[in-house]
């Protein structure tokens, strides 16, 4: 039987080559699927030596926890400095797992990454397999710092678990065959595939361009090559990494001539079975290597390629400053009990305040001042949330052409003060049928300019989808402690409704409600309204959506820009 | 930490590689900002500059509290490279009240943070442009300052800080402040190369030293060795270099056809033309020179325009071509 290897075979493979190379691999993000996620993290664990550590780290996790330092309860009962160590540390030889990687801040991000980079803490050698958990929804991806030192990528949300399989049996099924293997002492045997050139060539072709991709591969090859039994890599080794490591990480597809690859199925597999006896022993054509790897890339992964879009998360901006309270800096606030660590401050007056009532009754002696746990005083901060600035641009035909090239022109202004002010901007248009977030939150000019220069223009107006794909994007903001703008940029004349047919009295009720419901979300808006004769559709949602209204039917640019600029700033 | 990476093993980044030089060579330039994807050999490059030059007099290394035994003066210690991790608190990076020693002990110390740590090395800040705005600004004062003071929770505390500022970023993910950028003496764009070939290399040589360290370093030894000698030769010679008016004219010029705003691109622009010239043991600046730094010192401080999609390196170059050909 020749089927398509599921996502959960990958994912138990994947953890099967880390257990032989943890250190070289890094380790695997696995995104979605439930429960099928402590399989992998079973099998994983499972392949190690008996009683590797297994810890998990909450992705609220501080600096300390993660890499140790001063245990204060323990220094203060004691008198005498304790030192705790940290979860990285503790984890030495096994498995470290990260649940919601995709809320997990940068700086921790960091600090698991250097860990990784440098196999130490304070030092002393650490070796972990990673296992990041990504319950992210399509714009959420765990920080690209991490993402770039695991090996492994797989998307398990679209698959099930097998009936027939008891939950917990299933690992150690497929591991009982498979006794601890290494891959210290294989060489690559001159006369077999050179899976050097393969893998790099394969690289250059998906578009991957991080040095450590093919490296990835490369161990990945390895670790399959020992995990069979082999000495040397052979084709089975190369096409296994080739989809486990590269593919993921494509950012293009190859430029061959198979035209339609999108809509066409892809190819099956190659039977590797089969071809294994003769294959071995000489060069793999790269195209055979490439049309495995694209047989074996999920669909969306392809329909993304295919549209021009790196993989989901690679570009993604995360800007610093998503707090809105802040421990290290804004305006002071008083101090309050709490422990300093992770970056909050020990305010030391309001903590010697606090223990001098207690000193007669605590002293015995003529010794230091007797500090307690309950006394530490931490310092607080209060910074100004950063504001993002939604724009929802009317893209359909009935906008002019030329008045999108105004309101490009608008967001570039914007977005050029809005790095100065650390601020954001996101973008969404809606034309055709669907509104598309064509710039996810960001501060970046580059990209913006990018995205701008792309904006396609023409079809029907769908402003509902408009206006609820700017909510979603505006309540997501919130959450995350930002200050969300809205500016609705259209003519107010909705003709496609939510489902993409094209009822016009559907399509413009569905659009008012939508209003309302930014309104009811006391969202800050402004709805400027592009009609060359403005119409009372567009005061009516502007009323609906509690937002200023302005009437801008021959607006350029800089005139646009000051608008929004006066608005916001009242 | 294992060994470091060769530096001439770093199949091209010949840019890179080239500003870091300059950079070894005159510490006061300011530091490099190399823009760049993820996985392109940025820290790998540091790295191994830092872990190549010859061990250091381990008085002028690190934090010395003030009333402790000086190290003897023959004692040496291998170039300090400290990685800033990004989230670092302010704390972490000046330094602050040694807590454990407060707490446990009743007394009042100055634990050193990670600029005392980075003292007379490289201080590598990885994404730099995610790092929050205060801790850059510091960062870029206490390295043009060659001090770092400390006044707080009652500590005053003044050492010695001089380093090599090193940032990454990638542009695509969020931009730096224009003024903090100016601070950064040198930039430069890193790429993976798109040919085969290089790419092969790379793949090799990043294998070969994952599998046998020592051997992968032996045989690069002797290329190591030209290097340190370069540096060694130019960090000797680069105050002797003459800079001729006419050169000096010739910067200036160079920095008002550009447009590049304020003095600090002019002195940058000579400081780094001296500098190669004494790491290729020239006499004296030449154009050579001028031409082959001005994309580095000059290129982040042209000022943009929001619409202008031209790159700031063919303006410059296109500046370089209408000098030489008046």
């Amino acid at each position: 039987m020749i089927a398509k290897p599921s996502s959960l075979d990958d994912a138990l493979m994947a953890a099967r080559l880390c257990a032989i190379d943890s250190v070289g691999l890094g380790g695997i993000i696995l995104r979605g699927g439930g429960d099928l996620r402590d399989e992998v993290v079973a099998a994983l664990h499972a392949a190690l030596p008996d009683n590797a550590p297994l810890r998990r780290i909450p992705a609220h996790v501080d600096g300390d926890g993660l890499v140790g330092g001063l245990d204060l309860t323990a220094t203060l009962a004691l008198g005498r400095p304790v030192r705790q160590r940290g979860v990285l540390a503790a984890a030495d030889g096994g498995v470290v797992v990260l649940p919601m990687a995709e809320r997990m801040s940068g700086a921790t991000a960091a600090q698991i990454a250097a860990v990784l980079d440098a196999g130490a803490v304070d030092g002393a050698s650490v070796r972990l397999a990673v296992i990041a958990l990504d319950d992210g929804v399509e714009e959420e991806a765990p920080p690209a710092a991490l993402v770039e030192r695991l090996a492994f990528r797989i998307d398990l949300s679209e698959c099930r678990l097998p009936d027939a399989a008891v939950p917990g049996t299933l690992a150690e099924q497929r591991m009982a065959a498979h006794p601890p293997v290494s891959t210290s002492g294989m060489e690559d045997d001159p006369a077999a595939i050179d899976p050097i050139t393969i893998l790099a060539a394969t690289a250059l072709a998906l578009g991957v361009d991080s040095a450590r991709a093919p490296v990835f591969a490369l161990r990945a090859a390895r670790a399959a090559a020992a995990l069979a039994g082999r000495s040397t890599i052979d084709s089975d080794d190369v096409l296994l990494a080739v989809r486990l490591v590269l593919g993921p990480r494509a950012t293009r597809l190859p430029p061959t001539s198979e035209p339609d690859r999108t809509t066409a199925p892809p190819p099956p597999p190659p039977e590797n079975n089969e071809s294994e006896g003769e294959q071995t022993g000489s060069d793999l054509p790269e195209d055979v290597i490439l049309a495995a790897a694209l047989a074996t890339l999920p669909r969306d992964v392809l329909e993304r390629l295919a549209l021009g879009r790196g993989p989901r998360g690679s570009t993604r901006s995360r800007g610093a400053g998503e707090r809105r309270k802040s421990a290290v800096r804004g305006r002071p606030l008083s101090a309050r009990a709490g422990v300093p660590r992770g970056g909050l401050r020990l305010s030391l007056i309001d903590t010697l305040r606090a223990a001098a009532p207690w000193q007669a009754l605590r002293d015995r002696g003529n010794g230091p001042i007797r500090i307690r746990r309950d006394d530490l005083r931490i310092r607080r901060f209060e910074a100004r949330a950063e504001t993002l600035t939604i724009f929802a641009v009317d893209a359909s035909g009935s906008a002019a052409a030329a008045r999108l090239a105004e309101a490009k022109g608008a967001v570039e202004l914007l977005l050029a003060q809005a790095y100065v002010k650390r601020a954001q901007v996101a973008l969404i248009a809606f034309r055709g049928t669907a509104a598309e977030v064509l710039l996810p939150p960001t501060r970046s000019l580059t990209r913006a300019r990018r995205v701008l220069a792309d904006l396609p223009g023409g079809g029907g107006t769908p402003l509902a989808a408009g206006l609820d794909a700017a909510r979603a994007l505006a309540e997501a903001a919130r959450g995350r402690g930002r200050t969300p703008f809205l500016v609705v940029l259209t003519d107010g004349r909705a003709n496609i409704a939510l489902d993409g047919s094209a009822v016009r009295a559907r399509a413009e009720q569905e659009a008012e409600l939508a209003a309302r419901t930014i309104g009811q979300a006391r969202i800050g808006a402004v709805f400027i309204d592009t009609a060359a004769r403005p119409r009372p559709e567009g005061a009516r949602l502007a009323l609906a959506m509690g937002a200023r209204y302005l009437p801008l039917p021959r607006a350029d640019a800089a005139a646009m820009h000051r608008a929004i600029a006066a608005v916001q700033a009242a | 930490m294992g060994k470091a990476f060769p530096f001439s093993a770093i199949v091209g980044q010949d840019e890179m590689k080239l500003a870091l030089l300059i950079a070894a060579v005159d510490p006061r330039i300011g530091g490099v900002m190399v823009f760049g994807d993820r996985g392109t050999g940025k820290s790998t490059a540091v790295r191994a500059l830092a872990a190549l030059l010859p061990p250091m007099s381990a008085a002028l290394a690190g934090f010395h509290p003030e009333g402790a035994v000086p190290p003897p003066a023959k004692a040496t210690v291998p170039v300090p490279f400290v990685d800033l991790p990004l989230g670092a608190t302010e704390d972490r990076v000046v330094g602050a009240l040694d807590l454990e020693r407060a707490l446990g002990a009743g007394v009042k110390a100055f634990e050193p943070g990670l600029l005392a740590r980075a003292n007379g090395g490289f201080l590598y800040i990885d994404e730099v442009n995610l790092l929050e705005d205060h801790i850059v600004d510091l960062l870029l004062d206490v390295a043009a300052s060659g001090e770092n003071v400390v006044e707080r929770e009652g500590l005053s505390v003044r050492h010695p800080a001089r380093f090599v500022l090193v940032g990454s970023g990638n542009p695509e993910e969020g931009e730096l402040r224009p003024q903090l950028l100016d601070r950064f003496g040198l930039s430069v764009e890193v790429r993976t190369p798109q040919d085969l070939a290089s790419r092969v290399e790379i793949l090799k040589r990043c294998d070969a030293f994952e599998r046998t360290p020592e051997a992968f370093a032996e045989s690069w030894h002797s290329s190591e060795k030209k290097t340190v000698k370069r540096i060694a030769r130019g960090r000797a010679a680069v105050s002797a270099v003459a800079v001729p008016d006419a050169m000096l004219a010739r910067a200036a010029q160079l920095c008002m056809a550009v447009g590049a705003d304020g003095l600090r691109g002019e002195l940058t622009l000579m400081r780094a033309s001296r500098a190669l010239a004494a790491l290729e043991g020239a006499g004296s600046v030449a154009t050579e020179h001028i031409a082959r730094v001005a994309p580095l010192a000059l290129r982040h401080r042209l000022r943009r325009g929001v619409l202008d999609e031209t790159g700031s390196t063919v303006r410059i170059e296109r500046a370089l071509e209408d000098l030489a050909a008046a």
